[in-house]
C-alpha cells in the first residue's frame, strides 16, 4: 500500500490509500474513490476523461505513443499533463501528487 | 417512411447481433447511427485492437468482429439509417413508436432497442467561451462541402490525420489556410504531414505550431476572428471566415436523454430479465444499460440481446406463442427460410 495525494476540481486536497499488488491504475483508483473521473474508453488511452496534472517529481513511466497521441486531441493540456489509466500503481509512485484537469468533451 | 419491427440505436456490436437474434423469431429490424458505417465504439475507437473475451474466438481485431457480425446477419437484410442521430421519440395513434431522425428520416415499430453505448459519438469541442454562438455561423466541426470554402480565409486547428488531410484538401480551395497546432510534432500519416510542412515551407499553409485558439470573435452575422496564443508570438487576432476545429469525436448519450427514460449516472436504467426500460417497449442493451452486476462487456451484451428480443416478440405478436429453437436443430436451411420470411 502507497499513500497518492490528488487534488480535486474544487481544490481541495485528498491523500489516498493505494494498492501496488491489484494492477491498478490511477484511473481505476480515481473510481474506486469515486472521484467525477468517467475512464469513458475503460483505459485505453483513447478519451481524456482520466487527465491528471503532475505535480510532484515522482519517477513515472514513460508516456507511450498512444498517450501521446490522445493528449494531443485533448484540452487543457500542458507540460504536466498525463492519463491517468496509463499510470500503473507501483512502489516507486508512493507520495505521488496529482491534480485532476479539468472536465471536457 | 420506414416501417419494421425493432427500431435499434445504435450499430455497434450489440446493436447488430441483435438483428441475428431477432432474425431468428422472424422479427425485422432497421438501425440508427450517426456513424457513417457500422461497428460503433470497434471501428470508431479501437478497431486495430485485439479483443479476447469473445466466447470461440481466442483473439479479434474489433474490425474483424463487426465484419463477422455485419456477415452473420446479413441473411436477415436489416435496414441501416447511417450518419444519422436519432432525434426525436413519439407514440404514434397505432400505439406504434416513431422515431425521427436528424435528416428527417421516420421510423416506425412496435419495439425501440437502445443499442447505443456511451452514446453518438460528436466531435469533442475546444473549451472555448462564445464558440456555441459561432456554431454553423463560421464554426464548422466536420467538412461536408469543401465548396463552403472556396475563396475563404479558414483556420484548422487540430495536429492529427483529419486536420493534416482537410488542409492539404481545402488549400486549392480556400483563399488562405491556417493549420494551428498546440505541439510542435503532428501525429498523422508521415506522407500527410510531409506534404503539409512542404506547402508551409512554400507559404501556402500558414502553420502555427505550440499555439491555440483561445478566442472567437464576431457579431450577429457570425465569425470574424480568432484570438490565437502562441508560445513564439504571444496573443494575437487573425481575421477569418471559417473556423474548424479537429478534436477527433466524443460519445455523447445526447437527444436519449430527453425521452423520459429512468438514467443513472451509470446508463439507463433496465429491468431483469428482459432489460425493459421503465417505458414499456423501449429496451437498452449493452453499454446504454445499467442494472445491478451490470458488466460493460461486448459478451454480455450478446446475451441481453438474445434475452431481450424474447420479451420484444411479445409485444409485436401479442397473441403469438414463442417456440425456442436452437440454431443446430434448424440448420441453415432453417435459417434462410426464416430470413427469406422477413
Amino acid at each position: 500500500m502507497i499513500q497518492i495525494n490528488i487534488v480535486d476540481r474544487e481544490g481541495v486536497e485528498h491523500t489516498l490509500e493505494a494498492p501496488t499488488d491489484m494492477h491498478m491504475n490511477i484511473m481505476e483508483l480515481c473510481k474506486a474513490y469515486e472521484f467525477p473521473v468517467k475512464g469513458t474508453c475503460g483505459g485505453m488511452a483513447m478519451c481524456s476523461t482520466c487527465h491528471v496534472y503532475v505535480l510532484s517529481d515522482t519517477p513515472l513511466p514513460e508516456m507511450g505513443a498512444e498517450e501521446e497521441e490522445m493528449l494531443d486531441q485533448a484540452f487543457f493540456v500542458d507540460a504536466r499533463s498525463r492519463l491517468g489509466c496509463q499510470l500503473m500503481i507501483n512502489e516507486a509512485m508512493d507520495g505521488l501528487q496529482l491534480q485532476l484537469a479539468p472536465e471536457s468533451d | 417512411m420506414i416501417q419494421t419491427d425493432l427500431i435499434i440505436i445504435g450499430a455497434g456490436p450489440v446493436g447488430l447481433f441483435t438483428v441475428f437474434e431477432a432474425g431468428l423469431l422472424k422479427l425485422r429490424c432497421h438501425l440508427i447511427d450517426i456513424l457513417p458505417q457500422p461497428g460503433g465504439q470497434l471501428n470508431e475507437i479501437y478497431p486495430k485492437k485485439p479483443i479476447y473475451d469473445i466466447p470461440g474466438l481466442p483473439s479479434i481485431l474489433a474490425k474483424d468482429l463487426t465484419t463477422n457480425l455485419l456477415e452473420q446477419i446479413q441473411p436477415f437484410d436489416p435496414g441501416f439509417s447511417l450518419g444519422e442521430r436519432a432525434e426525436t421519440l413519439e407514440k404514434t395513434d397505432e400505439g406504434e413508436w416513431q422515431i425521427t431522425t436528424n435528416e428527417g428520416t421516420v421510423v416506425r415499430g412496435k419495439v425501440v432497442v437502445l443499442a447505443a453505448g456511451l452514446g453518438s459519438f460528436e466531435p469533442r469541442k475546444p473549451p472555448i467561451p462564445g464558440l456555441p454562438r459561432f456554431e454553423g455561423k463560421g464554426v464548422d466541426y466536420f467538412v461536408k462541402d469543401p465548396e463552403k470554402y472556396r475563396d475563404k480565409d479558414i483556420l484548422i486547428a487540430g495536429g492529427g490525420d483529419s486536420a493534416l488531410d482537410w488542409t492539404l484538401d481545402l488549400v486549392d480551395i480556400a483563399r488562405s489556410v491556417t493549420l494551428v497546432h498546440r505541439r510542435t510534432e503532428f501525429r498523422g500519416a508521415p506522407d500527410s504531414i510531409e506534404k503539409m510542412l512542404k506547402l508551409a515551407e512554400a507559404g501556402r499553409v500558414n502553420l502555427r505550431r505550440n499555439a491555440q485558439v483561445t478566442d472567437v470573435l464576431g457579431d450577429d452575422d457570425g465569425l470574424k476572428q480568432v484570438i490565437i496564443s502562441s508560445e513564439e508570438f504571444g496573443e494575437f487576432g487573425q481575421d477569418i471566415d471559417y473556423f474548424i476545429p479537429l478534436f477527433g469525436l466524443t460519445p455523447k448519450l445526447g437527444p436519449i436523454e430527453n425521452w423520459g427514460l429512468e438514467t443513472t449516472k451509470e446508463g439507463i436504467r433496465v429491468s431483469l430479465p428482459y432489460y425493459e426500460t421503465n417505458v414499456p417497449g423501449i429496451f437498452a442493451v449493452g453499454d446504454s444499460n445499467t442494472y445491478e452486476g451490470k458488466l460493460k462487456l461486448i459478451l454480455c451484451g450478446f446475451h441481453e440481446a438474445t434475452l431481450m428480443v424474447q420479451r420484444a416478440f411479445q409485444y409485436i405478436h401479442p397473441d403469438k406463442k414463442l417456440s425456442f429453437k436452437y440454431t443446430t436443430v434448424m440448420g441453415e436451411q432453417g435459417l434462410l427460410q426464416k430470413a427469406q420470411s422477413l
